[in-house]
Order: structure tokens, then sequence, then C-alpha cells
């Protein structure tokens, strides 16, 4: 793809995501998707940083636990520190990286199934924590989180107190969309840096990238930890949205969808995450029509698109490019 | 006498009861060609990873222009210049064969991984270099044709030299070959025998680990024999050839493998 198409496609997304989908939100009525479509934004942005384990070669199921510890340290600093929930955006990303280097640096030296199960525990050990530690509240949690306030330079109101909105809705939809096509934006960077190719040395073989004389170890924490970022800064809004964060609010069942998201969306593509959220959470609330049966169509659904595109949804345009040149 | 670049000084590895590596010493000479030969078994692996530093002895240690390189780290050691390549044809299979060649280049790069992740004017520096040191090296190796082909396509004697030319992409001093000629047909060996030669002529000094015997006589200056771990007998391959211990430790295999 030429660089002005691809211009073009990033301009197009962004101009959809916050103009074309209010207005049509707004016009129909439909304010209710706007949660929905919230709830999207954010998911894609903890699924984009599991994209980011897998880009090095490591399955990560444990997204959840930083969503969870993103989503506290920013109740606990806007309700315990009185901190602006704008502040706690980044700090909630800060903890989460500073903590995921922390677990990473043991068990960054595992690899396939057996990262795979650790990850796969933490989200649960999270979880316990939130329950026992005393900083957290306990199994009641933190509710009745207040509204982001305003961001103001002087005069000027940046972003005006979510307070003082009749409907937050549009509000919340805007700010997610906004974090989504700033991560992307980021990712996107990441995998045309040279940075990017290191990740792939590193996925296709730790030893030659050693003997190449790359700090394997050093490279695998700075994926983990910006990988965790992302979880952290996902949870952080999420806690304002829901106004509440309990240790409940991020399960195993989160983040073994944030995997699946990769995995549908295809893990060979950067907007892979986002695709494969939207689908996901779309279909699923689409099946609640299907009520006792929305469980056992989900899951015979999956599978079968898992065996059709093992290489995501996103595959098919390499198909057609393929095909369009023989 | 040439200047010893790399010592080995009684180098021993244990794993449990076994002991792979017996208190071996030798030295590596400035831009000379030592094979390393042995039995099946015999620890020439296990010296190699040593030497590389992938493993850490038990006992003894692995000295590099004056300065231990045991016990660090495996890309700390590449860095200081003694790069290895690997038994089976190890590469990055899903990257072309350029790209590969491209990476191995990380070595060199003067910008660090903010710079990688801004692409700031450093870092495209560095990547224009790299491009343009990478067809140098396919061009010498005699892969520029295959550079756009993905590396998981290449035939055997091919992905070999791709293996030497990520080795060599790395700019290293003293570069490390693990069975360099296996899996290779008689023509295809003589090539890359030449190729050898002409990644010393560039004055790079090349430590070998091989099996094919001809191929080892033909192209060493040295060569070190091990068995069950120690060293046996060093010398020249007319010395080798001629050594009662080898020619016993390769009894039942005849004197033609040892290429007499």
């Amino acid at each position: 793809m030429s660089n002005s198409l691809k211009l073009a496609g990033a301009l197009a997304l962004i101009v959809v995501l916050l103009v074309v989908v209010p207005v049509a939100l707004s016009t129909t009525g439909r304010n209710d998707l706007y949660y929905t479509l919230t709830l999207i934004a954010l998911l894609s942005v903890a699924s984009a940083g599991v994209w980011i384990t897998f880009y090095i070669g490591r399955i990560n199921i444990g997204q959840a636990a930083y969503a969870l510890i993103g989503g506290y340290v920013s109740a606990i600093l806007v309700v315990d520190y009185g901190w602006s929930f704008w502040l706690t955006i980044p700090a909630a990303g800060v903890v989460s990286a500073a903590i995921a280097i922390l677990i990473g640096l043991p068990i960054l030296r595992l690899r396939g199934v057996y990262f795979a199960m650790v990850t796969l525990v933490s989200t649960e050990v999270a979880r316990l924590a939130a329950l026992a530690l005393p900083i957290t509240h306990g199994a009641r949690g933190m509710s009745n989180l207040p509204p982001p306030g305003p961001i103001a330079i002087g005069p000027l109101t940046l972003i005006p107190d979510f307070a003082s909105m009749a409907d937050t809705h549009l509000a919340f939809y805007l700010l997610s969309a906004i974090t989504m096509l700033a991560v992307f934006g980021l990712v996107y960077r990441l995998v045309h840096s040279r940075l990017g190719r290191l990740f792939v040395a590193l996925q296709q073989n730790e030893e030659l990238a050693a003997s190449m004389g790359v700090n394997i170890a050093r490279l695998r924490i700075i994926a983990y930890a910006f990988s965790s970022f992302l979880g952290g800064v996902a949870g952080a809004i999420f806690s304002a949205i829901s106004q509440s964060v309990y240790p409940n609010s991020f399960t195993t069942q989160d983040s073994i969808n944030f995997m699946l998201n990769c995995f549908l969306g295809g893990l060979g593509y950067v907007f892979g995450p986002m695709l494969g959220t939207l689908v996901l959470q779309l279909g699923w609330n689409l099946l609640s029509e299907a009520a006792i049966y929305q469980e056992l169509i989900y899951a015979i659904v999956l599978i079968a698109l898992m065996l059709v595109l093992p290489n995501g949804i996103l595959s098919l345009l390499g198909m057609r490019a393929r095909k369009a040149a023989r | 006498m040439a200047v010893g670049i790399l010592q080995v000084e009684h180098l021993t590895k244990r794993y449990g009861g076994l002991t792979a590596v017996n208190d071996v010493s030798f030295n590596l000479m400035e831009r000379e060609i030592l094979s390393v030969i042995g039995p099946n078994g015999a620890g020439k692996s296990t010296l190699f990873k040593l030497i590389a530093s992938f493993v850490k002895p038990s006992s003894g240690r692995v000295v590099f222009d004056g300065e231990q390189i045991s016990g660090r780290a495996p890309h700390i050691v590449a860095r200081k210049g003694v790069v290895r390549t690997f038994q089976e044809a190890t590469i990055f299979k899903g990257l072309t064969v350029r790209d590969n060649v491209v990476i191995a280049h990380h070595l060199r790069s003067r910008a660090n991984l903010l710079g990688f992740y801004l692409g700031t004017a450093t870092a495209r520096a560095d990547e224009a270099e790299f491009g343009r040191s990478a067809d140098e090296i396919l061009a010498f190796l005699g892969l520029t044709e295959l550079r756009d082909e993905q590396a998981s396509a290449l035939p055997q004697g091919h992905l070999r030299a791709l293996g030497i030319a990520i080795g060599l992409a790395t700019n290293p001093r003293v570069l490390l070959l693990d069975e360099p000629f296996a899996g290779m047909n008689h023509d295809e060996t003589m090539r890359a025998v030449e190729l050898v030669r002409g990644v010393r002529d560039r004055g790079v000094t090349v430590m070998l680990v091989e099996h094919d015997m001809p191929a080892v006589m033909k192209i060493s200056d040295r060569i070190v024999v091990i068995n069950f771990g120690q060293k046996i007998a060093e010398g020249t391959p007319a010395e080798i050839q001629k050594d009662e211990k080898v020619i016993e430790a390769y009894l039942g295999v005849e004197d033609e493998a040892i290429g007499m």
C-alpha cells in the first residue's frame, strides 16, 4: 500500500470514529450504542497490549490483571489522594508497567505454554490481592467514583467538567475513541520501526537474536511493560466510566477474551485486535437474543472462524492480494 | 609467531555426573582458521557453546583480547566481537533473506532503542547503511538473486551461506561456525570452503566445529582434536593425520575418515 493511501485510510478512520459515528447515533437517537462502542474501544486498547506480547512470541493470558491494577490505581488516586482523573490515566499505565517489569523479570524467561500458564494465573492473583489489601477497600471495592473534572489552561477550558454534562455517554465515547486511535498509532509506529524488527527477531528466534548482540532480556521487558501500560490505561478509563472498581471488574474471562480478540483479528496485523474486539463484542451482544444458546452459538462460531481463518479475519486481505498477484 | 586473540584456559563443563568438556586449553591466533574435531559426543558442541558464552563453564575460563568473556551474557560477548552461527540452519524464517542480514547489523547501530522507535536521523542513517552493507555481504556470498526470497524457502546450501552472512553482518573479530558443511554434497562443500576462506581474508578469525574430515583437512590452519571431553591433539592438518592418538580415537571409522 502506498503512503498516501495509508494516510487517507488513517484520516478516514479518524473521521468515521470522531464525526460520522456521533452524528449517526444522535440523529437516529441510538444513544445506548455509545456504551457498547466505548467498551469496544477500551477493550481493544487492552487487546493491543496483548498483541504486542504476541509480537515478541509470548502468549499473554494475563492482561486483565493489569487492567484491574490500572482501575484501582486511578480510583485510589482520585478518591483517597484527590488527584485529577486525567493525571491518573498515565499514572495507572506507569504503575501497571512497573509491576509488569517486576513480574516480567523472572517469568519472561519462560516460553510457550509455560509463560501462558503463569500469565493465566496472574489475573486471579490480582483479584485475590484486591480482596486482601487494605488499600483496595476489600470485597466491596470502590464505588461512586466522581466523574472526570475539567482541564483548563487559564481561562481556556480544554475539557469541560463531566459532572456538568447532561449526558456523559458522548464524552466518554470520544475519550475512549481518541485513546484507541492514539494507541493504535503508537503500535503502528512500533511495528514499522527498527524496534519492531527486533521484536520480530525475538519472536522468530531468541538465541539467534542474542548471538547478534541483541539484549533479548531487555527487549522482552520493554515489550511486556508497554503491553501492561496499555492494560493499565484501559482499566483506568473503564473505572471512570463505570464509576466503580471492585475485585471482579476484570476476571480471567476478560484475559482470555483479550487474547481471543488478537487471534480473531489476526496476529500479523496491527489493527487485528481492534477488529477482533469489534467482532467479538458485537457478536456477543447480538447473540443475547438467542438467550440460553448464546454461549453455545458463540463458541461454535469462534471455533469455525479459527478453523477457516487461522491467521485472523484480516488475513482475508492478504489472500485477495495473493490471488491478484497470481 | 602470530598474536593470540582468544585463549581457552582449563575449560571444564560438568552436567551432573557427566563431564562433557574436561580441562581443555588452547590458543586461537589472529586471522587463522582453527577447526575442532572429534567423534560424536566428544564434547565439541559444548565447547563451542562455552566459548560463545551460551553455557557457563564449571571451571576454567575463556579470554578474548585480554578480557574474560566466559560467564557473561551471550549478547555482551557478541558485542565484544565473538559471534557464533548455529548448527541447524538457524535463521529468521519468516523474514526475507535481506532482512535477516539487515537485522544482524544491530550491533553496529549508533541509534538507541528510543531512536529506533522515533525514527531519528541517526536511526535512518543506520538503516540506509545497513542496507548497503547487507547487499555487499549478500553479493560476497552469492545470495544477491535470492535477497527478496522468504528465508524459509531457501535450500540447505544457501541456508548455510545465509547463516554465515548473518554472522558476518555483526562485524565479528572471531566467527564461530558450528558444522558449516553438514548436509552438503561435495560441490557445495567445496564452495563453502572457499566462502570460509574468503571470510578469513576479510580479516576475521574463524573457528569451526566440523565432522567433514576432508573439508577440515583442506581448510584448517590448525586443528584441535577432542575425545571424551579432553583435548588429545593439536597441530597442523599434516601433524594431526599422523598422530597416533587421533588415529586410535577414530579407529573403526578407518583412515579414510581423517582424509588419508
